[in-house]
């Protein structure tokens, strides 16, 4: 059998392939939404931004200062961070308080200035950024060409969602966390640093949307529009696996993907859209999320 | 001679948003007594016990514990000099079971209680570890909110209407398991309603209304007193 559906199984595979490699930066962008609208109670908007900004902080480190593709994983994310650090001490830590509504405004906000302002730097060309050499080449599958650098993608950004969702779930300071977005007074009065904790969370998040970045950078190129054009698809996942939940963001991302990929596969033209087909039969069917813990 | 105060409010007032809630409460509280604030809805009992802690947002005055200023210290440091806070709610984590929910506060001094003498001092908590911390009955919850604190060697107790809605056996336990903690050493702030039980384990009785500390009471003359109370607690 050498096809599918009459779809050659090769071209099948690549495009589940493909559809990975999507769903992998969905993971880290949607899971970084969830726990930042979990914990913070925070739509964050800017999300694609930081996810452009990482992008831009590789490309940056690369071209401009020589820095190895290595250095750049480590620093796009640090310094997105640190960007994160900054807006959630001096803004979104004023709005907490407030109707959501405010917050995803204020981030919707710096998302626009972000973009605006890359655009305005460096312009709306994309920018090239070589696979680093020990990632280049491919392995032969017999059945498919797997390139090394997808595997790659794919590998670390499942082991981070995995390792963030046990460090959430399972471990103390998560613990903290979760009984923080239940009732911050009390866990504040147990002793712990709930603004801090708060601080960092979103630092860490945004983070990861920096990481995604540059973990994107050599796969599509480095554009100031990079970040407007995967959020929506991000908050449809969110939606889809339920706000706030982690686990179902991770789960709900890759999905979407295959989902996506397949949908390129046998109905090119709808391909765009098959993510938001599936948003509104979740909304129909079950309006709280796959994933959420109230039914 | 008497002990010196462990803490000494002083004139302390507290805002909510633009409401002025307290307006210059005044007391103290030795080392090892149980004390309580009494007073109608209203008066501004729990929001002195927020207010020491830090959760009220505008405070003036000064309350003063083993020499540190509580209105100059960041809310989360409060618990890290040996203060344990029971909400009224009793803030059971809904999402943690009975076990997770005991183990939760972090342990900031030494001295705190282990879980099997959590377990001796409210029993009915005990082989209930898997229960998830809400499913437990109020009082049994009270219990929880209570031994959750002893395991952090808090040596101070701000303990909020610890009897409201509770059945009466199991108020009963509570008072016993107070005295058991006050033999122990320990220091206690009682916020309560039920007179009778106030009566049961408290040294003194600081009257609130209107934000204001009225009238102090000690124990063992509240029977002498208790035409005077009356009228304070309008009943």
């Amino acid at each position: 059998m050498t096809d599918f559906l009459g779809v050659p199984i090769p071209v099948l595979l690549g495009q589940l392939l493909l559809g990975l490699i999507n769903g992998s930066f969905y993971a880290l962008l949607s899971l970084g939404l969830a726990i930042i609208f979990g914990m913070l109670n925070v739509i964050n908007f800017a999300h694609g931004a930081f996810y452009m900004l990482g992008g831009f902080v590789a490309w940056y480190l690369l071209s401009k200062m020589g820095l190895g593709y290595w250095w750049t994983l480590f620093a796009a994310p640090l310094l997105v961070g640190l960007a994160g650090v900054i807006i959630e001490k001096t803004l979104l830590k004023r709005l907490y308080r407030m109707d959501h509504l405010y917050s995803l405004l204020l981030t919707f906000g710096i998302a626009l200035m972000l973009e605006g302002l890359f655009r305005h730097i460096f312009g709306a060309a994309g920018k090239p950024y070589p696979v680093p050499a020990l990632l280049t080449g491919g392995i032969n599958l017999g059945f498919m060409f797997l390139p090394v650098y997808r595997a790659w993608v794919i590998a670390v950004s499942l082991a981070i969602c995995i390792l963030t969702w046990l460090a959430i779930e399972r471990t103390k300071l998560g613990g903290y966390l979760r009984a923080a977005t239940e009732n911050p007074a009390l866990v504040q009065a147990f002793g712990i640093n709930v603004p801090l904790m708060l601080t960092l969370t979103y630092a860490f998040c945004v983070g990861l949307a920096g990481f995604a970045g540059a973990l994107a950078a050599p796969l599509y190129q480095v554009s100031p529009g990079m970040g407007s054009s995967i959020i929506i698809v991000v908050f449809a996942v969110v939606v889809i696996g339920g706000m706030g939940s982690i686990g179902g963001a991770i789960v709900t991302a890759l999905a979407l993907g295959v989902i996506e990929g397949l949908t390129k596969t046998f109905y090119p033209a709808a391909s765009s859209i098959a993510v938001f087909v599936v948003m509104v039969l979740v909304i129909l069917i079950r309006p709280s999320g796959l994933f959420s813990r109230e039914a | 001679m008497p002990e010196p105060a462990l803490l000494n409010v002083s004139n302390l007032q507290a805002w909510y948003g633009e409401s002025h809630v307290l307006h210059g409460v005044t007391f103290d509280v030795r080392k090892g007594e149980v004390v309580t604030l009494i007073g109608r809805n209203g008066a501004g009992k729990t929001t002195t016990l927020r207010s020491l802690i830090g959760v009220v947002g505008k405070r003036a005055g000064s309350g003063t514990f083993k020499g540190v200023d509580l209105l100059k210290v960041a809310p989360h440091k409060v618990a890290r000099l040996g203060i344990g806070y029971v909400p009224e709610e009793r803030g059971i984590f809904s999402k943690l079971n009975v076990i997770e929910n005991l183990l939760f506060p972090p342990a900031w001094q030494s001295g705190g209680m282990s879980v099997n003498e959590i377990y001796s001092l409210f029993p009915n908590l005990k082989g209930r570890d898997s229960t998830p911390g809400t499913r437990l009955s109020g009082g049994e919850q009270q219990m929880l909110a209570i031994g959750r604190i002893l395991r952090t060697g808090a040596d101070f107790i701000l303990l909020d209407e610890p009897t409201e809605g509770i059945a009466p056996v199991i108020i009963e336990e509570i008072g016993a398991a107070l005295r058991i903690l006050k033999d122990r050493g320990m220091t206690i702030i009682l916020v309560e309603q039920n007179l009778r039980f106030a009566a049961s384990v408290a040294d003194r009785h600081f009257v609130l209304d209107q934000g204001k500390v009225v009238d102090e009471i000690a124990n063992h003359a509240l029977d002498a007193n208790m035409d005077r109370l009356n009228r304070y607690l309008g009943v």
